[in-house]
This record gives C-alpha cells, structure tokens and sequence, in this order.
C-alpha cells in the first residue's frame, strides 16, 4: 500500500515527470531524484527556514510538503532564481555585505528575502527582520543579512547605495 | 528525521474522505497544509498507517459573511485570513493574532483546520475562537454536529472531534460595535510558540466592561477561559480590583512546566497579559503601571 505514487510537476520551468514514495517530502525529492541541492535540509521540522522554495509563487518548508503534495504544481527552487538572474543583486549584496558565512541558510534566505521584496518594495528593518524571521542563520548575527535586503531594496527603489 | 512509511490517498470530495476515514479507521490520517502534521510525522511523534490528502478540496476553502456569521471554511489558509478585508472588518481578533502564527513560508500552507483539529495549547488559532465564542463545524458518517469552540478543545491535541469526523468550518459572530479586542504573546522569537499566550474579546461602555472573555493560550493544556475576568464585568476598574482579578487568575491556572518556562513563570505572564489587556482595552495607562502585582 505503500507503493510509489506518480508526480508531475513543474521545476525551474521544466516539466519532471517521477514516480515518489508518500512519504519522500519535496525537499529530499529535489535533492535526491533532480539533484537540485541548493535546497538545504537543517531541522526537517520547520524551524530552520533552510529547505524555503517557491510553490505556486509563494515560498513554503519543502521540508514539511510531501513530493505527491506537489504533484501539478510550480516548483522554484534557488538554483531556478539564480539561473534567472532573479536574485543576482540579492546575491551580490549578500557577498558584499558578509551577509554569509558557512552559507547553509542562504538559499532559504535568500528565498525569504526575494518574497518579501516582491510583496513590499521598501520593508524597514523591523519588516526586513519579521519576514525573515522563520530562517535561522548561526553564523551572522542577522545584521548583515538585514543590511543586505535593505540595500537591494533601496537600491532596487532607485535609490543610491 | 524522516516520516516512517505511509500510504497515500488524496480525497477528491469531503463525501470521499469521509469514506476513506471510515474504511481506514484509527491508523488514517488527515492533512490539509500538514505544517503541524508533517513536524510530528518528521519527529516520529506520531507515524499514521495512512495519510488522506484533503488539501485539494476547494469547496472547505473560503470565506464568507451572511448577516451575523462569519463563515470560514476549514482549508482557509493562515496567509487568507491575513489578507482578508473581511476578517479585518469583522474578527479583527484574528487578523491581529494571525501575524503571530508561525512565519510566513508556513502561512502559506497552514490552514485553519489543520490547527484548530491539531489542537496544539500553545497555538493562537484556538484561543482566539474560544474568546470569538466561535462555532466548530464538523461532518461524520452520521451528519453535521456544531460544536462551541469551548467545548472542542478537551487536553493537548485532544478534541471532541471523533477519528471518522472531518472538520469543515468555523463560524465567527461578527464583531458587534462597541466590541474590542486584544492579542499579545510572548515567545522566545517572533512567530515561535507562544510560553503565554492571551486573545481576549471585549465590549466596552464608556469606561466599564460589557462583555470580556479572555482565553490564555499555552499556560494550560488547551485555550482556558478566564473566569476571574468576571469580577471586572459591569463595575468601574479600579487597581487594587483588578490585582484581585489577577490573583485570582493565577489560582485558577494550572500551567504545565517544560524547558521553555517553569508553571509560576507563566502563572506571572498571564497575570501580566491581564493587566496590559484590560489597560489596553480601557485606554487606561494608570492601570498597567504597577505591573500585576
């Protein structure tokens, strides 16, 4: 009863077609069967913020979906946002600020980072801060990284750096 | 960790998933946005023979208002209510609490169903519909049953609701005039659990209460109506009254101890949260000034 149960789903802007055990949850999915490991696994209970992706367009814990949860859904994960040239300032601004070191929660952050900058175009950093507030990082002190969101929001607004 | 194996079914209606529950019995069970169920299923806190998939049921998503009712159907999602003009107009209570549910990567899957059935003492949706006085539809084998959100919540992730029932919906009366309401918690970081936890309903005349139902949340194993509160219904609030009411708050709770905060930790919260919720309520300052006492 336990059998593989048939998924399609959209990743990146391809089509993936699979066959996946319930109990496979869409972080591992990505990483294991599409080698897509820019998704972290840290807590696989939802604390961490490390496994955020995109599904639909909004982010979510692939951690805590199952891969059949997502069966005809739109799947975005990091690699999808870098390719795309999406977060290349988020990315540049995280790099510049020292807004990462081990870099294990960056992906998830900048995940988190680009949904809020996409709902709010200039977040203070109270916002910045509660929006991010379900990625933890164990290496910054999360001043960086708020440094960093602020700046490409601000730069993003027109403003200078 | 990882979830043990499980079989999978995704209901197609709720008349389906409640032929799957009767089929399956005690080892199924349901998810909708399974952001409380897919941590204990990760943890092996629980490791269900089978998961029935309610999460594609449109017809339990959405919400509505008909006269005095606000309805909210079950696989309504946290973020839904965030953003909804009616919540906001009509349970204020909920738009406010909402912020503090978890984040938002987990609002856009959590549903209000999902919550209310897990029935964890500590969460906020709970609290809020035994202090909105709210009406928890469920459907079984047998019928519909309305259940007062009062009498839903029986211990921890323990509810009235029996292994073959489905819950369908909550209904909310709307927020009369003159009616107020207050929301604050405390957790280690914002979004996390609450160590306590206070969602109170009010109605106001001039300076003195109407009506108050304050339900602390996560100093109890599940959302606790206050009824020292009644002590301050129908009179002028005075400091030395509401210190009694708060004392006498703290005799009646019975919070439980774990690594977050000892009982007399969350005994001295919740007097706390009564003390800033009634000078909130009352636009009294002077009252919260000399803390609970």
């Amino acid at each position: 009863m336990t059998a593989p149960v048939p998924v399609s789903l959209d990743v990146n802007g391809e089509r993936v077609d699979a066959q996946v055990l319930p109990r496979l949850n869409l972080a591992d999915f990505l990483r294991e069967h599409l080698q897509l490991t820019g998704t972290h696994v840290g807590c696989e209970h939802g604390v961490c913020g490390a496994c955020t992706v995109r599904v639909n367009g909004e982010i979510v814990r692939s951690c805590l979906m199952l891969a059949v949860q997502a069966h005809g859904a739109s799947v975005q994960t990091i690699e999808g946002l870098s390719d795309s040239g999406e977060v290349a300032d988020l990315q540049a601004a995280f790099r510049d600020r020292n807004a990462l070191q081990c870099g294990y929660c960056t992906p998830g952050m900048l995940m988190a980072a680009q949904d809020l900058l996409k709902q709010q175009a200039e977040p203070d950093r109270e916002q910045i801060r509660e929006h991010l507030s379900g990625n933890y990082c164990r290496c910054t002190g999360y001043q960086a990284i708020v440094d960093a969101v602020e700046t490409t929001a601000r730069v993003r607004a027109g403003y200078r750096p | 960790m990882k979830a043990s194996a499980f079989s999978y079914a995704r209901a197609t209606s709720v008349v389906n998933a409640l032929e799957l529950l009767v089929a399956h019995g005690d080892s199924a069970k349901l998810m909708s946005g399974g952001q409380s169920l897919m941590p204990a299923m990760n943890l092996r806190l629980i490791s269900p023979e089978m998961i029935v998939d309610i999460g594609e049921l449109a017809e339990l998503r959405g919400i509505a208002v008909g006269g005095d009712i606000l309805s909210i159907g079950a696989l309504t999602r946290h973020v839904d209510l965030q953003r909804s003009p009616e919540i906001a107009t009509h349970a204020p209570l909920l738009t406010e609490a909402i912020a503090h549910v978890a984040h938002p990567a987990i609002r856009n899957r959590g549903t209000i169903g999902g919550s209310l059935a897990h029935a964890d003492p500590a969460s906020e949706l709970p609290a809020c519909m035994v202090a909105l006085n709210a009406t928890i539809i469920v459907r079984g084998p047998k019928g519909e049953r309305r259940i007062a959100a009062g009498d839903f919540f029986r211990g921890i992730y323990q509810t009235a609701l029996s292994p073959q029932e489905l819950l369908v919906a909550v209904e909310v009366p709307v927020a009369r005039k003159n009616s107020t309401h207050f929301f604050s918690e405390f957790a280690r970081r914002h979004g996390d659990y609450a160590i306590a936890g206070l969602a109170a309903q009010a109605t106001v005349q001039g300076d003195v209460f109407n009506g108050l139902d304050m339900a602390f949340f996560a100093v109890g194993d599940r959302p606790v109506l206050a009824k020292a509160v009644n002590r301050l219904i129908s009179v002028p609030v005075t400091p030395a009254l509401l210190s009694e009411a708060s004392a006498a708050l703290a005799a009646e709770l019975d919070p439980q101890q774990d690594q977050q905060a000892s009982a007399s930790m969350r005994r001295h919260l919740a007097k706390v949260l009564m003390v800033r919720c009634v000078s909130a309520l009352l636009g009294r300052p002077d009252l919260a000034a000399g803390g609970p006492g």
